[in-house]
């Protein structure tokens, strides 16, 4: 791809490109797509995605920028319906790479059953950006009468874990810094709004509901700890993590509570409904597991139960980790 | 003959040991009249008599004093006669002063104790909980001083009338002994089951327990500070049996011995050690073993691979009547499980020990403040304490270096291993009891309890506290918890901000390392300090540990430090220190580009499994999680691994110390040559390149790897006496957990000596992570803590 004269053209192709593979009804590029939307309480959302290769062992650039902000929509109880979606390309990228990225898009949209609706490319020159930078803006709707935040979570509320942890982060790690490991790792990249959905419409009195990304487990645990004012505790033991996720992390010296994930999620639900939302998440990933509880609503801080017992307050990932054991 | 009336004031160790009656019967010998209490600085005194009679009784005083008391200070003043006409004992007064009186440390059973215990014509014949004003438990059941029974655990045991009689009567040795007891008042044993229920009582719980143990099982005993498990040191399977439910695999086991003959019969003692052993805080003292002793009287698995052994007399009379009934030494490990602070509550001590033993002993006289056994070392013929617990905590040093702002209380939170708080009052610093690694809840939790402890016992409110540089450590984000709550308290009472505002001041981990021996000593500035040590934060961000400090009045400069290797995986390679190795040999070889040549040589990589070694050496490469250290103790690590390959290390300094024990005291002067250049306007790099290049040199060329270790160690004190040369400071201060090493610090010190520095480093205070509150209280006095 060529930037400035080249660019207008290089642009038009692009155009051309996009048009018919998102051509929906609604897709429109310049002016604003228009919308009807059937419950007046909608959720609103915009992430940006740089990663670092582009394309990683179960998923690309492409199908992360399309489940990150449906997954943003699910975590707020919405049901995510439309999709902007803007390029920023460096100049240089190969067409069948960004051809490659536009394909999963489509198919991580369809999966995710959202419309791209409005969209925007911009070249930059080379050496100004890396490869591709996507943003992508979800609008959902909001059909229930719940209210999903931290402050909802009471004291005895369990913590359901959606899947194995730690994942994303060492696929995407291991393939940048060329860490030959036995087998590979697929990162956990998947869309959320389905099993959300299906949690509300089988009536599951959800309290908060949280993707955990950046930072891991560990970190967004401790967010809403601290946002709920509450301390959990968390057993080790039934937190899973792939073996080779755990031989690598081992190998590494990090832990795999601190590790980015791409499709995993907690959920605060009552109680006396855990067992009933937990048969839920299990028909999506057998995997899914109560992780803890809500001890008490006081000094947000989360607690982490090793195996034999003893426990250990886990904090929210600082810096650099520097050693602290002599 | 004229006649005075005199006011003496006496502080130091002077409550709660029989120094009130001594004076009481001091003053009826000598037939002077007035008066004496206990205060909160700790005793005053009035008497009337002539000036000759004054100087007899000060003499008098400072000859004869309670074997246990210490007088720091002793001042007298004048004032008018009002004419007594007896000698009596006031009750304690109570005073708006800050308390600055030392807490007494818990002492051993005294002789006469342990006679009447063994007496059967005694009234407490072998009543485990005998005591008297010479002996008997202090810290771990005060709540709150003055120490007075009422503010004891022992408040809840009323005195019968024999007891109260002993109590009240100024002659008689149980007088104001707080924890008096017999009996028919005094708590009691109980032996329980795994459900709390009582198997037998009194004499009879003492006796099956000892029945039990010989059958080979694990026994918790709740003794002085908290909780032994206990086994025969003779059964092979006990000792597994212990090691695997306390998932300990390697760590040695403290051992109580029945008597000082049986110690000598496995280990050698000298009169000092004797003297330690035989001391009222009866520590845990490692000695070294007789060689190849087929009459030793334990098994092997107690100590593997260990040239020494942690061993202690008994020190309460439970377990003096165990250890007669016994006759063979037993372990005498602290009841906790892995990595907790020791139990000290029966019914806790029902759960959390469940799963390693059946059977409890346990007594009802509460412990306030737990605290394990101290371990003290000699080296270079002085008593160094490398765990400042029973006997000894609280530790009350005083400064005497001036700029200490007698006004400013200060709290100081310590470090994270091995953690210790410490309090300063007009000028003095308690340093508390060693309260375990911060890595888990409850002993985060301990160190709360024990600030909030300390800080009522003394009833004071900080106006300073100071903690490590390091962020992740909990002390630090302990005291960033107490500052913000204070500042959000602060802002709702507006006026006197000011005055009441609090300070925080983070100090650099080896400084105050080096401040700790500097307070310990007194010390004035100028002088070179030397810290070597595990790990600590710098203040570039990475992790320090073989640096050199020349600290003048004005200014603190950093000299000389070791050359940086990066820690692959950070806290996994001081667990597994073959990746130091790994780093070591990778720095050294990476211009002759033989690295996977060298390591096949060495035959480490059957030590890695393969794609372990790939991932590590991509690690080395790109610098993936690998932090810069210029930390000596890692370079022992790194070292020790090369010589005495191991997978992975299950206690604190595993490998520096078998590095240190391969020693075996062989002499030489022999050193490897390593490379540095003086300049003194800038931090030099001292290269341990070509140390590592001869080693593996001499390693391949099969020399004996004893010999190696002891031309390490060799080298480093050459390294220190090389920089000393140079920087011609005649005080020199040795800081930091590796010397603990005793052929390191021996060797440094004499060689040091010979060329007429004066060598400083702790004796009183842990050399480790366990004295840096007391260095970080001086350092937040010093003009210095600003401008570092
Ligand atoms: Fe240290
Ligand atoms: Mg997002
Ligand atoms: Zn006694
Ligand atoms: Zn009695």
């Amino acid at each position: 791809m060529a930037h400035g004269g080249g660019g207008k053209l290089m642009k038009q192709l692009i155009d051309n490109m996009l048009l018919p593979v998102f051509s929906n009804g609604n897709f429109v590029e310049h002016d604003s797509a228009i919308l009807n939307l059937t419950s007046n309480k909608i959720a609103f959302t915009t992430d940006s995605y740089v990663v670092n290769p582009l394309f990683f062992p179960g998923g690309n650039i492409g199908s992360m920028a399309v489940y990150g902000t449906v997954n943003d929509l699910a975590m707020a109880g919405a049901k995510p319906l439309y999709l902007s979606l803007s390029f920023i390309l460096e100049e240089g990228l190969s067409f069948a790479t960004f051809w490659e990225v536009i394909k999963s898009i489509k198919q991580a949209s369809e999966i995710s059953q959202v419309k791209i609706v409005t969209g925007d490319t911009k070249v930059v020159e080379k050496g100004k950006g890396d490869g591709i930078f996507i943003n992508t803006s979800g609008v959902g709707i909001i059909e229930h009468n719940l209210t999903i935040n931290p402050q909802q979570i009471q004291e005895e509320d369990v913590i359901i874990l959606s899947g194995d942890i730690g994942r994303h982060g060492i696929a995407i790690m291991a393939l940048r810094e060329e860490l030959e490991f036995e087998t590979t790792i697929e990162s956990d990249c998947a869309p959320l709004n389905h099993l959300v959905l299906q949690l509300i419409n089988s009536g599951i009195n959800i309290h908060c509901l949280r993707d955990i990304t950046r930072g891991g487990l560990a970190s967004i645990l401790n967010e809403i700890a601290i946002d709920s004012d509450s301390e959990m505790i968390i057993q080790e033991k039934f937190i899973p993590v792939q073996e080779e996720v755990k031989g690598a992390c081992e190998i590494l010296g990090f832990d795999p509570l601190y590790i980015a994930n791409e499709g995993r999620f907690i959920a605060f639900i009552p109680k006396n409904e855990a067992e009933k939302a937990l048969s839920i998440f299990k028909q999506e990933n057998p995997l899914a597991t109560i992780i803890g509880k809500v001890e008490k609503k006081e000094k947000g801080r989360v607690i982490l139960e090793n195996k034999l017992g003893s426990k250990r307050i886990i904090e929210m990932l600082t810096g650099e980790q520097l050693p602290r054991i002599c | 003959m004229s006649l005075s009336r005199y006011e003496i004031k006496i502080n130091g160790l002077v409550q709660g040991i029989g120094f009130r009656p001594f004076i009481y019967q001091l003053a009826h010998k000598l037939n002077i009249n007035g008066w004496i209490n206990n205060s909160s600085e700790g005793v005053t005194i009035q008497i009337e008599c002539s000036p000759e009679t004054l100087n007899l009784f000060i003499a008098k005083i400072k000859q004869e004093k309670p074997q246990q008391s210490y007088i720091e200070n002793l001042v007298i003043s004048s004032l008018n006669f009002v004419g007594y006409k007896s000698f009596i004992i006031r009750d304690s007064q109570k005073e708006n002063k800050p308390i600055s009186a030392s807490i007494l440390p818990d002492l051993s059973t005294c002789n006469d104790c342990i006679k009447e215990l063994f007496d059967c014509q005694n009234r407490r014949y072998r009543y485990p909980f005998i005591n008297c004003t010479n002996c008997g438990c202090r810290y771990s059941i005060i709540k709150k001083i003055p120490y007075d029974r009422i503010f004891t655990t022992m408040s809840k045991f009323e005195m019968c009338e024999e007891c109260e009689k002993e109590y009240k009567n100024p002659l008689d040795r149980r007088f104001h002994a707080q924890p008096n007891a017999c009996e028919k008042c005094g708590p009691h044993l109980e032996l329980w089951n795994q459900k709390g229920e009582i198997l037998a009582k009194f004499d009879q719980a003492l006796q099956t327990t000892c029945e039990l143990i010989k059958q080979g099982k694990i026994l918790a005993i709740k003794g002085l500070g908290g909780f032994h498990l206990v086994i025969d040191s003779r059964n092979k399977l006990a000792v597994n049996k212990l090691r695997q439910l306390k998932n300990r695999p390697d760590k040695p086991f403290a051992l109580m011995y029945p008597n000082l003959d049986k110690i000598t019969q496995d280990c050698y003692v000298s009169s000092l050690e004797k003297k330690i052993l035989l001391s009222s805080a009866s520590p845990i003292v490692l000695l070294r073993r007789k060689k190849e002793n087929s009459l030793s009287l334990i098994c092997s698995e107690i100590a593997p691979n260990n040239p020494y052994l942690g061993i202690m007399l008994p020190y309460t009379p439970l377990h003096h009547l165990l250890l007669a009934e016994l006759n063979f030494p037993i372990v005498a490990t602290s009841g906790n499980r892995h990595s907790e602070p020791i139990c000290i509550d029966e019914t806790e001590a029902l759960v959390k020990l469940n799963s390693i033993t059946d059977y409890f002993l346990v007594h009802n006289r509460p412990i306030f403040s737990p605290i394990d056994d101290s371990i003290v070392r000699v080296i270079d013929n002085q008593v160094i304490i490398l765990r400042c617990a029973r006997g000894y905590a609280p530790l009350s040093i005083t400064l005497k270096n001036q700029n200490i702002a007698r006004d400013k209380n200060i709290l100081a939170l310590g470090g994270h291993l091995k953690s210790a708080i410490a309090l300063k009052i007009d000028n003095k610093v308690f340093l508390s009891q060693y309260l375990g690694n911060l890595d888990n809840l409850e002993n985060e939790e301990l160190l709360d309890n024990t600030t909030k402890k300390l800080n009522n016992i003394y009833q004071i409110k900080p106006d300073l506290i100071t903690c490590d540089l390091h962020p992740d450590y909990y002390s630090t984000k302990y005291a960033e918890t107490i500052i913000d709550k204070f500042h959000k308290e602060g802002k709702l009472s507006k006026n006197e901000d000011r005055k009441n505002s609090i300070s925080l001041v983070k100090v650099q981990h080896h400084i105050a390392h080096i401040y700790s021996v500097i307070a310990e000593h007194n010390l004035n500035l100028p002088l070179l300090a030397i810290a070597w040590d595990g790990t600590g934060y710098g203040l570039d961000k990475t992790i320090w540990g073989g640096e050199f400090f020349l600290i003048t009045e004005e200014k603190i400069q950093r000299i000389a430090t070791f050359s940086p290797f990066p820690l692959l995986g950070g806290e996994r390679a001081i667990i597994e220190p073959k990746r130091i190795t790994l780093a070591l040999l990778s720095q050294t070889f990476k211009a002759e580009n033989n690295l996977d040549t060298i390591i096949n040589k060495l035959k480490i990589n059957q030590y890695f499994c393969s794609q372990e070694l790939a991932i590590l050496k991509k690690m080395l490469a790109k610098q993936i999680n690998s932090p810069l250290t210029s930390s000596v103790g890692r370079l022992f690590d790194g070292i020790s691994c090369l010589l005495k390959p191991k997978e992975i290390i299950t206690f604190e300094g595993q490998a520096a110390m078998a590095l240190e024990y391969l020693t075996n005291d062989i002499i030489t002067t022999e050193t490897y040559p390593f490379s540095w250049q003086y300049n003194a306007d800038q931090c030099n790099y001292i290269y341990w390149e070509s140390i590592v290049k001869n080693i593996v040199k001499e390693y391949l060329e099969n020399q004996s790897i004893n010999n190696i270790s002891v031309k390490f160690h060799q080298t480093l004190v050459k390294v220190i006496s090389t920089v000393a040369e140079k920087v011609r400071l005649k005080n020199i201060v040795l800081a930091g957990g590796c010397f603990q090493n005793k052929y390191l610090l021996e060797n440094t010190i004499h060689s040091l000596r010979k060329n007429n520095f004066q060598v400083y480093y702790s004796k009183k205070v842990p050399t480790n992570d366990g004295g840096l509150a007391l260095g970080q209280i001086l350092f937040s006095l010093s003009p210095n803590s600003i401008k570092f």
